[in-house]
């Protein structure tokens, strides 16, 4: 089994805890992890990236080949079209927020945006902002995106919570509770 | 056996550590940073009477930590240093020569390349750097090399009485695997070296160096039969060299190879310099063609093209393979000769990118603004400037900055451009590069009394590699500038804030109208290290 997935966004998002949560799930199944993130100067506020790789063997490359992966997990959906030549055209699935982040002057228009992600064969679009508020907290949305993703990951559910309880274990029940909910409404949610 | 997930550069820490490390130092860059991070998360936890206490510093450049490292060494003990590839040629001095003394404790020399230029000025490949100090390199291929080859790399600098370099790259740097710990070692005892071998005076330094030769042809002899170098037999049409991590593009695609041409080619993965030239000489024999996988230079390509025609070799000099840029499986998979892989293509919208930019309410967009509006009105001037978060006012809507060369550069330009006749002119400078490279420029300016302006950005941090405290606290900067020499009444501290702006301006337009050498500092502190103390 080989399971890839690019996560991406913009600075500051939370794409790490994501990608921790997952991989600490992965490891839970006896699965083999292979891990890569960006730092220096294109983390000030660009485009962030990493990926995540899954498997029965250990993946080789760190970085996931065009094509390949399973999913795009995508905290802003221009960010989510950027990294499309990487989603595999036979059973990749985007799941990305509805949110833009426009801190460039020639962001595009919106709708268009979210109607190139909706062509899409498999895709999800979630109001991830809006749903992490209803939970308790706006800065759940990236866990609002593991519970989406939850429906696709072949992770069982009780792993991802596990993880997510570690993660947020230290910052407190409040915080943890927050998140499991998080969780629950993306694992939930119709498109 | 105990495991844990690492990234490459936590591997590297945790496996000195576990080798038995007493000192280790650094000055931050990317992609290194997290060497040292890691070495002083993993020493706090040590307790205070624990014998396995080590020192982990940051320095106040990479020639200061490559000497600290040195002397640790000299001292008996193990000693590490890490930085990015550039800091290899501010640490260039001590690096070459260390080469040449009679190593004591182990020297781990890391340094870790940027293909790609990720957040760095070029793509220089360090393993031709340790080819010219004529002292041996490993070349990991994943985090689990990574940490075997560092904790190795201790017993062979003292086996061999030379520093070790250890090269990786950004993506090995930065990514994640499981790693197999290994047992905790004690530390060397203090024990001094004998003999005269630590002193590089010309006669000493004639007789160690023809014993630096002789030890690398040795090595050279040895790079055959080491582990990390291995030959393994396959299909004669084709020959396959990798090293490093470029390993890994090629495995990634080996399976579709084998199914594509019904057999693996033979393969030469190389881990260890100096080259194993038996290892690939019996490649090149035995092959028809030969494609050389590596991240960085075409350093064994080079060497296996030679100037007199042979056999095809297929790589970076031939087009095969960019020259440039980093290497990705999908590179690998193009050379190797298959199918491109595809994905999905966005269809009616256009990508536009994303550039880096200064943070929301960073305090270099107050001095830039301040800057800018202070030169108005000048029809010619210059601004030079240097490394670090503040690079990115080259940027729209700043645009504030005309060059970025080397650390310290902003400065030593300026100067050179003033006393030329170029007025005014104002070097733009971060407080960590200030320190790191920009001090010794300042006094060439104070000594010649030049014409020029020096904007020191001082937000107490080293912003871009994750806000590392800087080497001394803001309030040592201005006795410093003033031991320097430079005139009090020329050395204005100002406020980095928009609320202060008009009077940052009238001060900034005082010195460009003063004809000798001034210094303005811009304080205030980098909102990433504000939100790192929270956080802590
Ligand atoms: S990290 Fe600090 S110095 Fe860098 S852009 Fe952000 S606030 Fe400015």
């Amino acid at each position: 089994m080989k399971y890839d997935i690019v996560l991406c966004g913009v600075g500051g998002q939370g794409g790490i805890s994501v990608s921790v949560v997952i991989a600490r799930a992965a490891m839970a199944e006896g699965l083999r992890v292979k891990q890569s993130e960006v730092h220096g100067m294109s983390q000030r506020g660009g485009e962030v990236l990493a990926h995540l790789r899954l498997g029965t063997e250990e993946p080789a490359s760190p970085i996931i080949p065009r094509g390949s992966a399973s999913l795009i997990l995508s905290f802003e959906p221009l960010e989510g079209l950027r990294y499309l030549p990487w989603l595999s055209a036979e059973q990749g699935t985007m799941i990305s927020a509805v949110t833009p982040i426009k801190n460039i002057p020639n962001y595009p228009d919106i709708d268009s945006v979210l109607a190139e992600i909706n062509a899409l064969p498999r895709k999800v679009l979630v109001d991830a902002d809006a749903l992490a508020r209803e939970a308790g907290n706006v800065r759940a949305a990236n866990i609002v995106l593991v519970g989406v993703a939850s429906r696709f990951l072949p992770l069982k559910e009780e792993n991802l919570k596990n993880a997510i309880r570690e993660l947020f274990a230290r910052k407190g029940e409040a915080l943890v509770d927050i998140n499991l909910k998080a969780f629950e409404y993306g694992r939930n949610y119709n498109s | 056996m105990a495991q844990e997930t690492l990234m490459g550069d936590e591997a590297i820490a945790y496996a000195a550590v576990h080798a038995g490390l007493s000192g280790a130092f650094a000055y931050p860059g990317t992609p290194s940073t997290e060497i040292m991070e890691t070495l002083q998360e993993l020493a706090a936890k040590i307790p205070q009477d624990s014998p396995n206490r080590f020192v982990a510093q940051w320095c106040t450049n990479e020639k200061t930590a490559y000497e600290s490292a040195l002397g640790a060494s000299f001292a008996g003990r193990r000693a590490m240093v890490s930085m990015k590839h550039v800091g290899l040629n501010v640490a260039m001095d001590p690096f070459v020569n260390s080469g040449l003394v009679n190593i004591n404790g182990g020297l781990v020399v890391v340094v870790a390349d940027d293909p790609g230029m990720h957040s760095s000025q070029d793509e220089q490949d360090s393993r031709l750097l340790a080819d010219f100090a004529r002292i041996p390199c490993f070349e990991p291929a994943t985090q689990q090399e990574a940490y075997d080859m560092t904790y190795e790399a201790f017993d062979y600098s003292e086996k061999h009485h030379c520093p070790v370099l250890i090269r990786i790259t950004t993506r090995l740097a930065h990514s994640r695997s499981i790693v197999d710990i290994r047992d905790q070692k004690s530390q060397n005892l203090i024990k001094k070296p004998e003999g005269m071998d630590w002193i590089l005076m010309p006669a000493v330094a004639r007789r160690r160096w023809k014993e630096v030769i002789a030890r690398q042809s040795m090595l050279s002899e040895e790079s055959n039969a080491v582990k990390w170098n291995l030959l393994s037999k396959g299909s004669k049409a084709l020959g396959v060299i990798t090293t490093g991590l470029a390993l890994q593009y090629y495995k990634e695609n080996l399976a579709d190879y084998r199914a594509a041409k019904g057999s693996d080619p033979m393969h030469l993965h190389i881990g260890f310099f100096p080259m194993p030239t038996e290892l690939i000489r019996s490649l090149y024999e035995t092959c028809d063609e030969i494609l050389v996988i590596e991240d960085g230079y075409p350093y064994v390509e080079h060497l296996l093209r030679g100037i007199v025609p042979g056999k095809p070799v297929h790589g970076k000099e031939d087009g095969t393979i960019p020259y440039d840029g980093e290497l990705n499986a999908d590179i690998v998979r193009k050379a190797l000769g298959l199918l491109e892989n595809k994905g999905l293509m966005v269809k009616n919208i256009s990508l536009v990118g994303r550039p880096p930019q200064l943070c929301q309410g960073c305090p270099h967009a107050d001095s830039y603004t301040a800057l800018k509006e202070a030169l108005k009105g000048y029809m010619l001037y210059a601004v030079t400037s240097d490394i670090g978060c503040y690079t990115l006012g080259a940027l729209p809507p700043y645009s504030a900055i005309e060059t970025t060369v080397d650390m310290g550069a902003s400065v030593g330009m300026a100067r050179g451009a003033a006393e030329v006749g170029l007025e005014p002119v104002v070097a733009v400078i971060g407080d960590s590069t200030f320190y790191h490279s920009g001090l010794t420029n300042l006094l060439d300016a104070v000594s010649h009394k030049t014409n020029m302006k020096v904007l020191i950005l001082d937000n107490s941090t080293t912003g871009m590699t994750g806000a590392q405290p800087t080497i001394l606290p803001s309030s040592q900067l201005e006795p410093i500038l003033k031991g320097c020499g430079i005139d009090p009444a020329h050395i204005r501290i100002l406020r980095a804030h928009k609320m202060d702006n008009e009077k940052n301006v009238a001060v900034i337009k005082e010195e460009l109208a003063y004809r000798g050498p001034s210094v303005i500092v811009m304080v205030r502190e980098c909102l990433e290290a504000l939100k790192k103390a929270r956080k802590a």
